[in-house]
Formats: C-alpha cells, sequence, structure tokens
C-alpha cells in the first residue's frame, strides 16, 4: 500500500507540471510571446500552490474524502483546461484573466494535494521518512511530467488530448485512494458515482478531442458563424452580426458587406468604364457574384461568364435569400453563363477572347495559388483578352506587401502588358490594390454608371496615385519555377500579422 | 451487479475509442512487385528456344526499345529510313525511362528529369524543339521553354533535425568551417565547370566522348570520389553527405566506388541556360521522363515490338540474323536484316550477340551495373510537417534513399489537394551489386513495405493512415556504374569500337546512365548505320 500511496504523488506531480506546461504553450501559442508567457503561468501556479498549502490548515474533517474531491476536481478541471482555452480564447474580453485564473485554480488544488496526503499518511510513516519520500516523488514526477511532455506528448498526442490523459489519470488516482479509504471516508457512494462520472465525460473528450478541436475552430470568429461547410478546396464560414454580414474563406476575410461596394466597384468599373461598348466580359474567381453586380450595370454587355473552382460558394450565393439581396440576384441574371473548373484548364480550351476580364483569386499566399499570378497564367490571360480589351487583377495590399504588389503589376508588364496599377482604401481590409491590363494604354474614364457609391472621376483620379511608402518598387518577375511572389508575400504578411 | 455494469460499459467505451483511434491503421496495403523481367531475361541464360517459325525482312534491327533504341528510331525515321523494326523486351518500350498511370496521375518508373541541355547537347536540343520543350530563342541565342515543363518551385527540400529546409546543402546546425568548405567546394566545381584542356575542350562536357583529354582531368578517374574529398582536405560531415548523396543519386553508387571524374562531372558538366528561367532548372514532367518516352512512341512507336525476346544476334554474309521468341504467342521469329542497332545493355549483348557469346571480350568484367528500388506511393494528402512547404524533390537527410518526388508537383490546376503519387527512390548501393541483386529478389512485399514506410515514417508519421496504394520494382541492372578509372579505362575504350554491321548504342558505353548520353549514343549509332547503308550502295527502301 505504501508503494501505491508514493506512486499516487509521483502521478499527481506528473500531472500538475503537465497542465502548467499545457497551459504555458497555449498561451504563447494563442497571446505570442513565449517567454513572458512561460515565466508569468509559472510563477503564477507556483504562487497558486503556496496558496492552496496555506489553506490546508483550516481544513480538519475527513481529510480522505477531501483529497478525493480534489483530485477529482483537478482532474476535471485540468482535463478540460485546453478545451476551455481554445474555446473562449475568441469569446472572452480579457482572454488573461482567464488564462490566470484557471492555472491559479489548478495551482491552488494541487497545492492542497501534497500537505493533505503528508497528513493521510503521517500515521503510515515516521515523520522523516515521510517528508523525505513525498519530495523525492513529488520532485521526480515533476522531471517525468516535464520530459513527457515535449517528448511524446505534445507531438504525439497534442495538446487537447494530453490534457484529457491527465484529467484521466487524477481521476484514477481519486477512484484508487476511495477504495483504499473506503472505510474513513463518509459517502463513499455518491463520491464514486461522481468519480465514474468525471472519468466517462474525460474519456470522451480524449476520444473525440478531433472533433472537439474542429468545433474551436468555428467558434473562433468574432461575430455569429450562420453558415460554414468545408469545400474540397476551402472552408468556408459566413458570419453576421447585426447588419454586417462576412465572408471567410480558410479563415481569411473576403468581404464585409458594410464596405465591399468599395471594393467591387473599383474592381470593376475603373477597367470596364474605359472601354468602347464592351460586350463579352470574363469573371475568374467571384463566385460571391458582387462583381458581376456591378459588371451587370453596363448595358452594352451581353455575355458574362463566371468561372469558379467551388461550385459551394457560388450555390450559396445563388441561393441564400440575404446574400441574393446582396448581389442582386445576379446569378440568375440570363446575361451570366456559369462554369464550375479550373481558371487555368478553362482559358487553355476557351476560343473566344473578352472584352474585359476581372481576376479575383485569392491572395498569393501558397504555392498552389500563386501559380495563378505567374507569367505562364498572364500569357494565357493575355490570348483570352481582345486587342482592344483590358485585364484588372486583384493584387494584394500595395501598404502591407508593397513588394507582392508591384511584383503582380511587373510581372503583368515582363509578357507584355500595358500594367495601370491603383488603390483605394477598404476599411475592413485596409488599403487595397489592382492592376489594369490591357494591349494598349487606356484613358482614365470620366463617365460611370449610375449610381456608384464610391467611385467617381476625382476618387479614380487619386486612386492611381501612390504615395511614397505605396510607391513603386522594383521586383523580381513571377515564373513558376521561381515562385518569388509567393516568397515575397509570406515574407511581408508575416511582419504584419501577428499570430 | 450495478458496479459490474458500470465496468462493462467502460470497457465497452474504452475498446470503442480505441477502435476509433485506431481504425484504419492495420489495414493490408494495397500493391505488389512490379519490375523489369528479370525471369525471361533468364531464359537467355539457359538458351532453350523453340525453332524459328516465321522469317521476316527489313533493313534495319533495334534491339531494345529504352531511350537509347527509341532515339534511334527517330533519327532513323527522320533521316528518311522507314524499314525498321525495334524489338523490345518488356510490355511496353521506354527502358528505365518508364512510367505508369493511375486514377489520381501518372508517374515515372525511373529517370525522371532531364537538366537544361547545354550547346553541345545539339540532338537534345533537337528533340526539344520539335516537342515544343524549346518554344523558340531569344536575342542571346538562349532557348525559350516551355514553363510547364520547367520545374516548378519549390524544387528541393530536405529534412533535417526535425525540419524541413529549403535546398538540399544542408543548413542547420552547421558550423562556419563546414560552410567554409561547402564554398572551397562549389568554388572547384565553379571552376571544373568553366575549365578547357589543352586541346581547346571543355573538360567535363555531355555528351561525355566530347570532354577535353587533357590528362590533368582524366586523372580524376583514377581516384574515388570520396578520396578527392581527402585530398582537398573537405572534411565537412555535412559536405560529405552532400556529396554521397548525388553520387547515389546519379549513379545509385556511395562516393568511395565512384571515380572522381564521374563526381565531378555531375556538379561541372551542366551549363544549359534558359532565357526564362533560373540556372540549374531543370525540366520534369508528372510521368519523368516517360513523358518523353511517351512522345517518341507517338513518332516512332509503330515500329516497335513489345514482349519479344532477341536471343541470337549473327552474322550471316551481307547480312544479320536477329533470332527472337514472343513471349505472346511462344514461337520464336528471325529478322533478316542489313544492320542492327543493338541497344540493350552490353551484359546483355554478351548473351545475344553470338560473336560475343562465341568469345566472351575481355572487356565485360569492368561493366557493372546499380541495382535499383523504385517504389511509387499513392497517398491522401500528408500533414504538413515542420518547415518549408512541400517541393518536388523531397530528401531525407542520412537516409539509405534519396527520398521522394511528387508526380502532381507540375500540375497548374487546383485541383482539390487531396491525392497524390510520391516517387520514392532507392540505390541499392550497401554491398557489391550482384549480391545486392540478389538480396532484392529474395526480400519479399511486405519486407519492401517495411523498409519504404519506416523510412518515411521518421518525416511523415501518418504515412500509414495515408497510404492507398504501394507498389515496388526492382530494377536489377538499373544503371551502369562509373567506378574508378572505368571512364577513361581501356574496357570502355574497347567498346566503342564501330563493329558493322552490328552497331552499338548505350548509355553504358558512356559510363554514366543519363538521359542525354543514351540519347546520343542512339542517335549516332543511327547516323553510322545510314553511313554504312550508303556506302553499302543499299537503296534505302521504303
Amino acid at each position: 500500500m505504501q508503494v501505491l500511496l508514493l506512486f499516487s504523488i509521483f502521478a499527481i506531480s506528473a500531472c500538475g507540471m503537465v497542465y502548467e506546461l499545457i497551459s504555458s504553450t497555449l498561451a504563447s501559442y494563442l497571446l505570442g510571446d513565449s517567454i513572458t508567457q512561460f515565466s508569468t503561468i509559472i510563477g503564477v501556479y507556483l504562487f497558486a500552490m503556496g496558496v492552496g498549502a496555506y489553506l490546508c490548515q483550516h481544513l480538519q474533517k475527513n481529510l480522505t474524502g477531501i483529497f478525493v474531491q480534489v483530485e477529482l476536481l483537478i482532474g476535471l478541471v485540468g482535463g478540460f483546461s485546453s478545451t476551455i482555452l481554445f474555446l473562449l480564447f475568441e469569446q472572452v474580453s480579457s482572454f488573461r484573466v482567464l488564462v490566470y485564473s484557471l492555472i491559479g485554480l489548478v495551482g491552488c488544488l494541487v497545492g492542497l494535494e501534497l500537505p493533505l496526503l503528508m497528513r493521510i499518511l503521517k500515521t503510515h510513516f515516521e515523520f522523516k521518512k515521510l517528508v523525505s519520500k513525498v519530495f523525492t516523488f513529488d520532485y521526480v514526477g515533476a522531471l517525468l511530467g516535464s520530459l513527457l511532455f515535449p517528448l511524446v506528448l505534445v507531438p504525439h498526442l497534442g495538446l487537447v488530448r494530453s490534457s484529457f490523459l491527465f484529467g484521466v489519470m487524477n481521476v484514477l488516482v481519486a477512484i484508487w485512494a476511495l477504495n483504499l479509504f473506503k472505510q474513513s471516508i463518509p459517502w463513499v457512494k455518491p463520491l464514486k458515482a461522481q468519480a465514474f462520472f468525471y472519468l466517462l465525460v474525460l474519456l470522451f473528450g480524449f476520444v473525440y478531442s478531433d472533433q472537439i478541436t474542429r468545433f474551436t475552430e468555428a467558434l473562433s470568429y468574432p461575430d455569429r458563424v450562420i453558415y460554414s461547410k468545408s469545400s474540397p478546396y476551402q472552408r468556408i464560414v459566413l458570419t453576421q452580426e447585426g447588419e454586417d454580414l462576412r465572408l471567410f474563406l480558410n479563415g481569411n476575410l473576403q468581404f464585409s458587406s458594410r464596405d465591399e461596394y468599395r471594393y467591387h466597384e473599383a474592381l470593376v468599373h475603373p477597367g470596364l468604364s474605359a472601354l468602347q461598348n464592351p460586350k463579352r466580359v470574363l469573371v475568374l474567381g467571384g463566385g460571391d457574384g458582387l462583381a458581376l453586380r456591378e459588371i451587370l450595370k453596363y448595358r452594352s454587355v451581353e455575355t458574362i461568364q463566371l468561372v469558379d473552382l467551388d461550385h459551394r460558394v457560388v450555390d450559396l450565393f445563388s441561393n441564400q435569400d440575404s446574400l441574393k439581396a446582396l448581389n442582386g440576384d445576379s446569378f440568375h441574371n440570363p446575361k451570366v453563363h456559369l462554369a464550375v473548373a479550373d481558371a487555368f484548364e478553362w482559358l487553355k480550351t476557351n476560343k473566344d477572347p473578352f472584352d474585359f476580364v476581372v481576376v479575383d483569386f485569392p491572395d498569393p499566399s501558397n504555392f498552389s495559388i500563386g501559380k495563378l499570378y505567374s507569367t505562364t497564367f498572364f500569357n494565357l490571360l493575355h490570348k483570352n483578352v481582345k486587342p482592344e480589351g483590358a485585364v484588372v487583377i486583384q493584387s494584394t495590399s500595395p501598404y502591407v506587401a508593397r513588394k507582392s504588389f508591384w511584383c503582380v503589376a511587373q510581372t503583368l508588364d515582363s509578357v507584355d502588358f500595358w500594367t495601370r496599377p491603383y488603390h483605394l482604401y477598404v476599411p475592413s481590409f485596409g488599403e487595397w490594390g489592382f492592376v489594369l491590363a490591357s494591349w494598349k494604354p487606356l484613358p482614365l474614364p470620366e463617365k460611370f454608371p449610375e449610381g456608384l457609391k464610391f467611385l467617381n472621376a476625382v476618387t479614380l483620379r487619386n486612386m492611381v496615385n501612390f504615395p511614397p511608402d505605396m510607391a513603386m518598387v522594383k521586383t523580381g518577375v513571377n515564373r513558376l519555377d521561381n515562385q518569388v511572389l509567393v516568397r515575397y508575400f509570406e515574407n511581408e504578411w508575416s511582419k504584419f500579422l501577428h499570430y | 451487479m450495478r458496479k459490474k455494469w458500470l465496468w462493462f460499459f467502460i470497457l465497452l467505451f474504452l475498446g470503442g475509442g480505441a477502435f476509433h483511434l485506431y481504425q484504419g491503421s492495420h489495414q493490408p496495403i494495397q500493391g505488389g512487385i512490379m519490375g523489369a523481367s528479370s525471369r525471361a531475361g533468364h531464359l537467355l541464360r539457359e538458351g532453350k528456344f523453340p525453332p524459328v517459325e516465321k522469317t521476316t525482312h527489313t533493313e534495319v534491327v533495334i534491339v531494345g526499345g529504352g531511350i537509347s533504341g527509341l532515339s534511334a528510331a527517330w533519327q532513323l525515321n527522320r533521316k528518311g529510313i522507314h524499314s525498321f523494326q525495334i524489338l523490345e523486351l518488356e510490355k511496353q518500350l521506354g527502358g528505365n525511362a518508364q512510367s505508369g498511370r493511375n486514377e489520381v496521375s501518372a508517374y515515372p518508373w525511373g529517370a525522371h528529369y532531364v537538366p537544361l541541355p547545354g550547346p553541345a547537347e545539339v540532338y537534345v536540343r533537337q528533340l526539344f524543339e520539335e516537342l515544343g520543350v524549346i518554344q523558340g530563342y531569344d536575342k542571346k541565342g538562349l532557348p525559350r521553354y516551355n514553363e510547364l515543363y520547367l520545374c516548378s518551385d519549390p524544387q528541393e527540400r530536405l529534412y533535417l533535425n526535425g525540419t524541413w529546409q529549403d535546398g538540399l546543402l544542408p543548413q542547420t546546425g552547421v558550423t562556419n568551417e563546414d560552410r567554409k568548405q561547402y564554398k572551397a567546394f562549389f568554388t572547384a566545381m565553379d571552376y571544373f565547370r568553366g575549365a578547357v584542356g589543352f586541346d581547346g575542350k571543355r573538360a567535363f562536357c555531355i555528351p561525355i566522348d566530347l570532354s577535353s583529354q587533357d590528362p590533368s582531368f582524366l586523372k580524376y578517374d583514377q581516384i574515388s570520389m570520396a578520396e578527392l574529398l581527402v585530398q582537398k582536405g573537405w572534411t565537412s560531415p555535412f559536405l560529405k553527405w552532400y556529396v554521397d548523396y548525388a553520387c547515389k543519386d546519379d549513379y545509385g553508387t556511395h562516393m568511395e566506388k565512384v571515380s572522381a571524374w564521374a563526381g565531378i562531372h555531375y556538379f561541372a558538366s551542366r551549363i544549359g541556360r534558359a532565357s526564362n528561367s533560373a540556372e540549374n532548372s531543370v525540366l520534369t514532367w508528372p510521368e519523368g521522363n516517360g513523358w518523353l518516352v511517351n512522345r517518341l512512341v507517338e513518332k516512332v512507336g509503330a515500329y516497335g515490338r513489345c514482349n519479344s525476346l532477341v536471343y541470337n544476334v549473327e552474322k550471316r554474309d551481307k547480312e544479320v540474323w536477329v533470332d527472337f521468341y514472343d513471349l505472346t504467342t511462344q514461337k520464336s521469329e528471325r529478322m533478316i536484316c542489313k544492320a542492327v542497332i543493338f541497344s540493350a545493355p552490353r551484359f546483355v549483348a554478351s548473351h545475344v550477340v553470338k560473336a560475343l557469346r562465341d568469345h566472351p571480350p575481355a572487356y565485360l568484367p569492368a561493366f557493372t551495373y546499380a541495382p535499383w528500388m523504385v517504389a511509387n506511393l499513392t497517398v491522401d494528402e500528408l500533414q504538413h510537417s515542420q518547415g518549408v512547404a512541400p517541393a518536388w524533390d523531397n530528401v531525407f537527410f542520412k537516409s539509405e534513399s534519396l527520398g521522394y518526388v511528387t508526380a502532381t508537383h507540375q500540375n497548374i490546376e487546383r485541383y482539390p489537394k487531396t491525392k497524390t503519387v510520391l516517387t520514392y527512390y532507392y540505390p541499392l548501393c550497401e554491398g557489391e551489386p550482384t549480391e545486392e541483386r540478389q538480396k532484392a529478389i529474395a526480400r519479399s512485399y511486405k519486407d519492401w513495405t517495411d523498409l519504404i514506410l519506416g523510412d518515411f515514417k521518421k518525416v511523415h508519421p501518418d504515412i500509414k493512415e495515408k497510404l492507398n496504394e504501394l507498389n515496388v520494382w526492382i530494377w536489377g541492372h538499373g544503371m551502369i556504374r562509373p567506378t574508378v578509372g572505368f571512364i577513361w579505362g581501356k574496357e570502355r575504350k574497347e567498346v566503342l569500337k564501330s563493329t558493322p554491321p552490328i552497331f552499338f548504342a548505350h548509355s553504358d558505353m558512356s559510363g554514366i546512365s543519363i538521359f542525354e548520353e543514351a540519347q546520343y549514343r542512339g542517335v549516332k549509332a543511327a547516323d553510322e548505320v545510314l553511313k554504312f547503308l550508303k556506302s553499302k550502295g543499299l537503296k534505302q527502301s521504303k
């Protein structure tokens, strides 16, 4: 029995160590600055253990029962700690307060454990042996925990599953103690029921932690999620807060209904208004139908071909009422033709060139999308636009990613396009840029369709001016075999975003 | 009683959970061992074939439909000779540049890239122009390549110290001394790349036979690549790994066995440039050099006859008899022709060509061939591991293997990223080729999958769950080995002598097994045949 008791100290201590490490790691994942997170969390944890030890003197009766109860609580709180932290990261205003209170609670309970156990065991051991044994096993357990954590737990189980596993261990210690001391504990049966219930809940968490992680991800959007689905290409999430409807693809904001008109007016009109009598328009990407809405403002336009890779986005925006209201139900306009296809593949087989092409792809954040901004793709685009026509390309933020933006423009230059870069401010995005490209130079249009909320001749004249902090820089040309754009983009955005 | 039920439920729950966690991890793996017909080849050694039942006539017979045979056919065809036949033992043409295809992608079974050809590689450039690989030339005369065939970025990455790094030269955990040696090594290789001998020729050229005969360079053929590193004081373990990797990659042989001349050639011979690509670029396709095979087959495949085991090539007066056994009809046939292009390796020739069979040549033992194992793994998208994004060529530091190439890397279309095919290369070079060949044949499918997945697992822990299918191909005689003294030794000189009316064409005559050399040998042999036919005053017939 003594060996088992001492083994339980060993387990308890390893568990405590692991909870502390899990919280520190999570806090540095979510808040950054790992040195600060680790130091403050370890500090708070040790301090809370002191508080627990201090409080222990006020406990007089039923020590074993309390010990079991404490074990159970540690198991439950510690086991769920990482899930709680993940779940609440976006929901609570001060995440730090949550982390510190949680780790404070666990620390306090762990602080109670050892003094309690020593008092329980004092009748079984001589005092000097007791102290020495308890602390030996405590420290060795801590070593085990701190070794297991980086070598086994994080790489093989992950944070969520690891905390559930250790929660289970705590509860097992409690169950074992219950069995051992059942003579000296009143209310054994309810305690036992409680213990088994906790065990089941924790095991459930352990087994289904993948699903839990996925669920927490859906919750990490600030607004109410009204739709979320994964397609083979991306994860589509729609959120709504009051009047504001937002679309996220793979967690990246695509538009906010409050200011998307700025983006889409700027995307379409500087190019389309510069053309004489445009008839055939092609939209690549843009499955939200918002660019279509702007293009449909031109009476001369006879057909609009939209090519999007992901039919899920298109389905959503052609069927949901609130979204149809946003894009003017453009998908049901008889001028609009839809193709669900890869842009590269579609362009390769297309025979009829277009007057105007809108290229609204996601930012070149990975090598597979980077290919859609390469000389190879732009050459293909060149073949698909009429000599008197034009192409417009969304080209990320010239403020955040200045080199990336100018790289798109210079890559277009390199395949014999005339280019006109321009930019505007979209509140939900920040400063954003586009590049207009054509076979021959185009005039700056003076007249636009009726009813635009943002664009007019004066705004456009401002848009083509680049202040010094966004002015042209010399960059490489983005080819399939060098993908310089993706490298610029990663570099520039990683400086801007702190995860 | 109640307690028992409780335990029952807990156990049920635990069992279900364990099943949920580990289901799928113990399913048997789909696939098997494929490979060049070593069994059919061994029929040759026994030499018992039924008597010839049918005789046909043609102008030229090409024995062997690998790159050299197909290139010989390509050359004959474009020079106006249309009366010829290619006889190939395997089920398909292509030799070790063969490829396969499944519902996920096309993939290589062997050779998988060609570096940008330099100006001396005249025939490679001509072929590339014909195939639209080269689309034109800029003002400086640099070729403009079809960008879809230039290897897309990121090209290479190395798994080292638990993370993927960009490029193959180790960068993490490397000391300043290592870096100094890297620099010295590449400076030396740059020097060799530009070096010209007393005869005005480049020291290290492709084709190899156009290289300088200056003894100050040929001397490197007398020592091994490992000895060269020792002589130069290049002791960095990282540099040694890198150079050894290069030797295994191109020659299927460790640097202790590879001639230093060949080792330098790997780094110093490529000078091809492009108007629209960086230096050191390579051309590749999902099916590797199988793409080139397929294009050649489109041009000359009609002359090919597969499943045909040639067992006798014999000169008779003014004609040559080519006797072969059709593996499908199981009957022997004879083709009578005026000239033969023998484009199978020399060790095969020693069993097939009567003159060599009757008088085994003294050079034969010098020709050794490296055995290889190549595996194709069809997988669901692997979990992203630490470091840079997946590249075309993915190498594991200090692995026996050379890592894998991704077949779908060259795709520009954004298909859903669900599945791909990874081609895994493993040179069997720990022991001597004969011994390794026997070991390889003795290994079961399970032995191979254990070995392959064990290697993968260190880098991709989820490989087992993501694996759909794994096929293994054993190349018993995958590549000629440029061992010390072989490239410029007397044995190779011996096989370069012209022996009409039987003309030889194989990369083993170059001492290194690369597309460019195989093609060069094939085209050269075809040219010799054309000259031979002309000198005999034999009119070309349609």
